[in-house]
């Protein structure tokens, strides 16, 4: 893949940064699951996660379990620099998960011309960066979500 | 004044840097001594007397190391503000308060890096990044996905703003070719003489869809600093003060550093529309009476955005507002006449600070015909905000 050196070169990617707020999110990432943080007390759906919910200041909460249906809020294709752990250009999108939070991810397999806002999409999960399973925004697969 | 206590009550009283650079040969420590000797030379201020110093958390020379090199025997005041860029005006807010207050008497403000020889914040995640902390945990969020450097984070304000308003890639290179004009006349600037059309700006490469290599700033080595004293001391000092009439910070709802996403309108940017409230309402001003501006400029958008959040012109309408000319010398509002971190140099916004100061003195390379008794210089977004407005002492 590159001549930089043996053990081919190394992303820039931080390591996730696993915390008792979040951990939740990427387990069931890793499982397959888009999760979304629930308000305990007022039910007000909140991503990325954070130990109290902005709007009641309540420490309870819960998760829902997202339909992974989302449709497209904003988005670059990225060309430079270049980071080993993905291929270039790179489309990334920020979604509005059906169930009205955001979400951020890469695109794939769409051509980078189609990619218009609101255009709806599908939250899938890929490998990505050391090895972890992340979500990753595709084409909607038309059967059941 | 009106507001604050420490509105006018302090002035910046001297500008000094070394050159500006792609490879200063010089560590970073000397650059901010040599950067804070040049400053209070201008001041005409003893190095001894300097008691206090407001910086950057991402800073790597120490106000402790700067005062133990440059035999500064003691320091009452010394801060650091976080968030990089955005922060760029609140060191001078620091001191401005120090200064009125009481606690300190010369506070110096510098900001000295080798950021194109050394580490290239343009190149992915600051070594900072790898620490794992709450303080980090953002990169969570964006990082895995590829959006790894300041541009390809800001990428999609823009875009959605280009959606929503008709704004084209052409639009945002407006600000690169008016830059580069001021630049082309400014010998203390890497692109002097190197002026560029909006041909060139449509043909440079794309970085980050929309953003174009010519709308992204320089990465430079340099050092600049800043003495901030009394308003009162600054009048019997060489150069006319630069009053700091005004100094604000601001955080908006749900921020994340470079990535709040998460608010409705991802395009509008209301922690510098909390710090433009708090310019107008320190200063006694409107924005109908700023001369001239420096608006921080690491992406061309980011200039349109501002120029609408600090209500010179209105939503959406920034493309028209440079358009008309608006911008240049000869206009309403001249902009970033030292050529802004797109043409200057990237010192992390500093460096627009002391054109902020030439501007007031009126010693510009790209000096405005008209009168300039009050300039406003902004700091970076989107991440939290900080800005002055520094006026001539009337
Ligand atoms: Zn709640």
């Amino acid at each position: 893949m590159s001549d930089r050196s043996q053990d081919g070169p190394r992303t820039s990617v931080p390591r996730l940064i696993i915390t008792q707020d979040n951990e939740f999110w990427f387990t069931a990432a890793r499982e397959g699951r888009l999760e979304i943080q629930r308000c305990g007390e007022c039910r007000t759906l909140r991503h990325p996660p954070a130990p109290s919910c902005p709007r009641c200041r309540s420490f309870v909460w819960d998760t829902v379990e997202s339909s992974r249906r989302a449709t497209l809020h904003s988005y670059t294709v990225i060309h430079h620099p270049p980071d080993p752990a993905f291929e270039y250009p790179l489309a990334v999108g920020l979604v509005d998960l059906e169930e009205g939070t955001r979400l951020v991810a890469d695109i794939a397999g769409i051509p980078h011309e189609e990619l218009t806002p609101g255009m709806e999409l599908e939250v899938g999960f890929a490998e990505h960066a050391h090895g972890d399973v992340l979500p990753q925004l595709r084409r909607p697969s038309g059967g059941a979500a | 004044m009106t507001d604050g206590g420490f509105s006018g009550k302090a002035a910046i009283a001297g500008i000094g840097a070394t050159e500006f650079s792609k490879n200063s040969g010089r560590s970073e420590w000397r650059l901010a001594c040599e950067s804070v000797l040049a400053a209070l030379d201008d001041a005409q201020i003893g190095v001894e007397e300097v008691d206090g110093f407001a910086l950057f958390t991402m800073e790597t020379n120490p106000e402790i190391a700067v005062a133990r090199a440059l035999g500064i025997p003691e320091l009452t005041f010394f801060s650091r503000i976080p968030h990089g860029g955005g922060g760029a005006c609140a060191p001078v807010q620091q001191a401005a308060l120090a200064v009125a207050s009481g606690v300190a008497d010369v506070v110096v403000v510098y900001r000295a890096f080798n950021e194109r020889s050394g580490h290239r914040f343009g190149a992915g995640p600051p070594p900072f990044a790898y620490t794992a902390n709450t303080d980090q945990e953002y990169r969570n969020w964006i990082n895995p996905y590829g959006l790894l450097t300041p541009a390809q984070q800001e990428a999609f304000l823009a875009r959605l703003y280009m959606e929503r308003y008709g704004a084209t890639s052409a639009d945002f290179g407006q600000i690169s070719v008016l830059s580069r004009k001021h630049a082309a006349n400014n010998p203390k600037a890497w692109f002097h003489g190197r002026p560029i059309t909006l041909e060139e700006h449509q043909n440079s490469r794309m970085i980050a869809d929309p953003l174009r290599l010519l709308d992204c700033c320089q990465e430079s080595d340099g050092g600049q600093a800043l003495v901030i004293v009394s308003t009162e001391r600054a009048r019997d000092l060489p150069h006319p003060p630069a009053v700091i009439s005004a100094a604000a910070q601001g955080v908006g709802p749900q921020q994340i550093s470079m990535s709040s996403y998460y608010r409705e309108d991802i395009d509008r940017m209301p922690e510098v529309e909390l710090v433009a409230r708090q310019m107008w309402r320190q200063a006694g001003i409107g924005p109908d009476q700023v001369d001239a501006a420096i608006l921080y400029d690491a992406f061309t958008p980011m200039v349109l955005l501002q120029l609408e959040e600090y209500g010179f012109c209105g939503r959406g309408e920034a493309k028209d507002f440079i358009a008309e000319g608006n911008l240049e010398l000869d206009g309403r509002l001249p902009v970033n006449t030292h050529g802004g971190q797109l043409g200057e140099g990237y010192i992390h916004g500093v460096n627009g600070i002391a054109e902020g100061v030439r501007l007031v003195r009126g010693t510009s390379v790209n000096q405005p015909a008209k009168a300039i008794d009050t300039v406003l210089v902004t700091g970076g977004s989107p991440v939290p905000h900080s800005a002055l407005v520094l006026t001539a002492d009337h």
